[in-house]
């Protein structure tokens, strides 16, 4: 097959779904359409809470599914996994409808992932977290994979002892690095001076894997003892594994505190100008929707891809065969596969189209 | 190369000055000509002059990796960058004023005028108030004079314009001042670049 005729999310699809499969992920298949109750109860899961609805013959308001997540965790059986032990893993490949946030209108997304549901263990989230990894690498070489684990900052802010108002803008701060409005915020809420440097200097830290770690001993103590021990457990494996040195700490990444716990991440690509992967431990939504199991997985948003594909090329076709009513039939057909046969493309006309361009003109007008 | 996107107008003038003295000049762009862009590939740095509410969609678009931007215009249209730096330029505050003597008995819908609906609908939702938002685009002080809105939220500066329409600010929203912003991406794939930048400039700053 040549590769060059498919657009970088249909290659990446392709690649992916070999990589998930590979690591026991079956393919996921999903309706278009769920019951818009379901996704109006769950609203702050979802990127966009603007819902495309339709009144279904038999009166119900249904959606057009904005959120893949939400629709495999429903359908999940906790006696098939958490009760006995096991874990689902499954892969999608699916359209997605919702307000994209650049153009603040309603657009139809390519999205692909992975879930892992049931009684995960360390290894399972070193496995979703390396996978993310690999899977940024199918599509690109140039990427980064930033990790962060929601229990660090909930314990520094349980720490300060500030009221839900104040965590809810410090967490804000912590997203958008900005350790500036972090401390007049902490001045306005009365947190006291250690605790209000410690949330600052928290804004600060990213990157190489151990290096963070270490700050991150200096600055939390104990009061994040379990997190950092699995931040450490998990970048100890991440050691070993492929592209473990693209896979970076930083706590800028804070995805909803309500549905997500634990481990969270978000991936990168160069010359994309937002983050292309975004996933993480979501034991609160399984909660939430009154499972038993845990869960973790993460959405590639494959529709962002197009931005790494040149917007123009030099030529439409390699060759441009003109040809007249003189021309026999079989001629043209027997240059037309000699050319294709050649690896050429080809374009026959009885005249030169206004806009396309080709690499070389090829005539095979007959003279009358 | 650090793309920067400046506002244009007295603040961006103000910035770039900081920048140059932090050690990231441009000659050029002092340089009376109607270029847009202007580079100095030594310094690997580049500027562009943007209108100043656009600054957040050139750098959250990737366009910029790094960007300036009144705190104000932040809040406003809160697009997803990252805000590192509070450069402490063009103080001024977000307030509500109305004419002399107004007084919000709270009897009924407030007409607020403004050209920041989102800051004006969230302060008045944290004070639980109804409020109706008129928004307009400029010359804001006209509205409460002709009767089109009760009180208007706007930037005040030095008051002045206030004064001499017999308007007074009856509450502060908010202080604003100038943010240093970057792009997600850029500051991951340029980190080195953009933490030296950053902390450059600070120093700077605080020499000030």
């Amino acid at each position: 097959m040549n590769e060059q005729l498919l657009k970088r999310e249909e290659q990446a699809v392709f690649a992916l779904r070999a990589l998930y499969a590979r690591y026991g992920y079956r393919p996921f298949k999903m309706s278009k359409f769920e019951e818009y109750d379901f996704y109006a109860r769950n609203k702050e899961f979802l990127v966009s809470d603007r819902i495309i609805t339709f009144t279904d013959t038999d009166g119900r308001l249904l959606a057009l599914k904005p959120d893949v997540t939400l629709s495999i965790a429903r359908n999940l059986r906790d006696e098939e996994t958490a009760d006995c032990g096991c874990k689902q893993k499954v892969y999608y490949n699916e359209n997605v409808y919702r307000v994209s946030g650049g153009t603040r209108q309603y657009k139809e997304i390519l999205q692909t992932g992975l879930e892992c549901m049931g009684a995960l263990d360390r290894y399972d989230l070193f496995e979703v977290v390396s996978l993310a990894a690999q899977s940024l690498a199918a599509i690109s070489d140039s990427f980064l994979l930033e990790v962060s684990h929601l229990g660090v900052l909930t314990a520094l802010l349980e720490e300060s002892g500030g009221e839900e108002a104040f965590c809810r803008e410090a967490t804000r701060c912590v997203a958008g690095k900005n350790a500036h409005d972090l401390r007049s915020i902490c001045g306005q809420y009365g947190i006291p001076a250690e605790q209000t440097d410690k949330l600052c200097a928290f804004v600060g830290i990213n990157g190489e894997r151990k290096r963070v770690l270490a700050q991150l001993e200096t600055l939390c103590g104990d009061s994040a003892g379990e997190a950092l021990s699995e931040l450490r457990a998990l970048s100890e494996l991440l050691d070993r594994s492929p592209y473990g040195e693209r896979i970076l700490f930083d706590f800028s990444v804070v995805n909803d505190g309500k549905y997500y716990n634990g481990i969270v991440f978000k991936g990168f690509l160069d010359g994309i100008c937002e983050g292309v992967l975004s996933g993480g431990q979501y034991d609160k939504l399984m909660r939430r929707l009154g499972k038993r199991s845990g869960a973790a997985g993460f959405a590639l948003y494959l529709d962002l891809l197009e931005d790494l594909q040149p917007q123009s090329r030099e030529y439409d076709v390699d060759v441009l065969l003109l040809y007249n009513e003189q021309t026999e039939p079989q001629a043209l057909a027997n240059v037309v596969q000699e050319l294709t046969a050649a690896g050429k493309s080809v374009s026959a006309q009885k005249s030169v189209p206004p806009k396309l361009r080709s690499r070389e003109v090829v005539h095979l007008e007959v003279l009358s | 190369m650090i793309k920067v996107a400046l506002p244009k107008g007295r603040l961006g003038e103000k910035v770039y000055g900081l920048f140059e003295k932090a050690g990231y000049e441009c000659p050029s762009i002092r340089e009376n000509n109607r270029k847009l862009i202007f580079e100095n590939p030594e310094k690997q740095i580049c500027y562009f002059w943007v209108k100043p509410s656009d600054v957040p969609i050139y750098v959250e678009r990737g366009a910029a990796d790094i960007g300036v931007a009144g705190k104000d215009i932040l809040l406003e249209h809160a697009p997803e960058v990252y805000e590192l730096l509070d450069l402490g330029l063009g103080k001024c505050r977000m307030a509500v004023a109305a004419p002399k003597g107004f007084r919000d008995t709270g009897e009924r819908t407030l007409k607020v005028a403004t050209k920041f609906s989102s800051i004006a609908r969230r302060y008045y939702a944290e004070q639980g108030r109804d409020i109706d938002i008129i928004p307009l685009n400029g010359s804001i002080e006209l509205a409460p004079i002709l009767g089109l809105s009760d009180v208007i939220v706007d930037i005040v500066e030095t008051g002045t314009t206030l004064k001499e329409n017999d308007l007074e600010v009856v509450e502060t929203v908010l202080p604003i001042s100038a943010r240093l912003i970057a792009n997600q991406a850029s500051y991951r794939f340029k980190a080195g670049e953009i933490l030296r930048l950053t902390e450059t400039v600070k120093e700077f700053m605080t020499h000030d």
